[in-house]
């Protein structure tokens, strides 16, 4: 086998430590503190912030445009239509903005 | 406990339920799956390499960065400790989600954690947080969807990688901010959803700039987490145990 192969499994491997790991770690623990649980519940805002906000700051006009309108839109509609909006306006924006 | 159909319907009306969820996903990542594999055979990986690659590694992101750095021969074990950072992030994922399978048999939860992407974790949170049972046939349904489209499209990328047009016309290159934002936005409902967003955004903006990528994401996540952690866990909303109000309202 190639070393692509070797290298791909091993980088499965380690990826596949990380989605487990968390998990192993906490399991250990009999009771949860509170504080550590209150940690847990802010997990996905804070993960998932961090794979928006640097985007956001690197982008222009017209992914700022389909950001604000897809924010507003999820105020109300569901995950789908505010990804649908969003994509429809950056399309669109990028054609007269560039 | 392991065998019983859910509460909240048939197995396959189950699975159905899950795989709708992820019809956004599979839209947002398909090109890059497309992307992923078009590159990949660019830097010299066969047709079964990069197909290999999504099926085992599975996370978008740090393919990207490893075939990126295989095309400019960087050491084995870099690539590999790259693709592990910018993975890391799923040990917080790991960490939130345990408590929502811990009712399954142990190999379901195995199974469960291979298949633990960023949307994966936030419907199961979100599906906990609506009072459900998080289930197995569910789960499967919302993950199985996400991996056969994107190991799918990773070997159809790869086969016809040189006919993939202008991405930036098409705003492909931009549709996984705008999808993790609808993430987000689930979650506003949670206590000290506004100050966590905005330490998280800020740290990860600064981290960005002064670490580097991909350890913005973690340091930035580390941050939002660590105000949840400080505050008195009343803000957070956590059924403040008996000792701890106890201690707090010491004299």
């Amino acid at each position: 086998m190639s070393t692509t192969f070797w290298i791909t499994v091993a980088a499965a491997v380690a990826t596949y430590l990380t989605r487990v790991g968390g998990h192993l770690v906490i399991s250990r623990f009999e009771r949860i503190h509170p504080r550590v649980e209150a940690g847990l519940n802010a997990v996905p805002a804070a993960v998932l912030t961090t794979l928006v906000a640097p985007a956001v700051l690197g982008a222009g006009p017209a992914e700022w445009a389909a950001l604000i309108v897809a924010l507003l839109v999820s105020l109300r509609g569901g995950l789908l239509t505010m990804f649908l909006a969003g994509a429809a306006v950056l399309i669109a924006a990028r054609q007269f903005m560039g | 406990m392991s065998a019983e159909a859910t509460p909240y319907g048939s197995r396959t009306s189950e699975f159905w339920r899950g795989a709708r969820l992820s019809i956004p996903v599979v839209v947002a990542s398909g090109p890059f799956a497309m992307l992923f594999g078009a590159i990949a055979v660019d830097n010299g990986f066969s047709v079964f390499e990069a197909f290999f690659m999504s099926l085992t590694v599975f996370g978008g992101a740090s393919q990207m960065v490893g075939i990126e750095l295989f095309g400019h021969h960087v050491a084995p074990w870099l690539i590999v400790l790259s693709i592990f950072a910018v993975n890391f992030r799923h040990v917080l994922y790991s960490a939130a989600v345990g408590r929502h399978l811990a009712h399954w048999p142990p190999a379901q939860q195995a199974v469960a954690y291979f298949l633990l992407t960023d949307p994966q974790y936030a419907f199961a949170e979100s599906e906990a947080q609506k009072g459900r049972k998080v289930g197995f046939v569910w789960y499967m349904g919302a993950a199985l969807t996400v991996y056969v489209s994107w190991t799918a499209l990773t070997a159809l990328g790869a086969f016809f990688g040189k006919l993939i047009p202008d991405t930036s016309a098409l705003g492909i290159d931009f549709l996984l901010p705008i999808y993790f934002l609808g993430l987000v936005m689930d979650f506003r409902k949670r206590p000290l959803w506004l100050p966590i967003v905005a330490v998280s955004a800020v740290a990860s903006i600064l981290a960005y700039r002064f670490v580097g990528s991909p350890w913005h994401v973690s340091l930035g996540a580390l941050a939002g987490v660590a105000l949840a952690v400080i505050l008195p866990p009343r803000h957070s909303g956590v059924g403040v145990g008996l000792a701890e109000t106890e201690i707090e309202h010491l004299p």
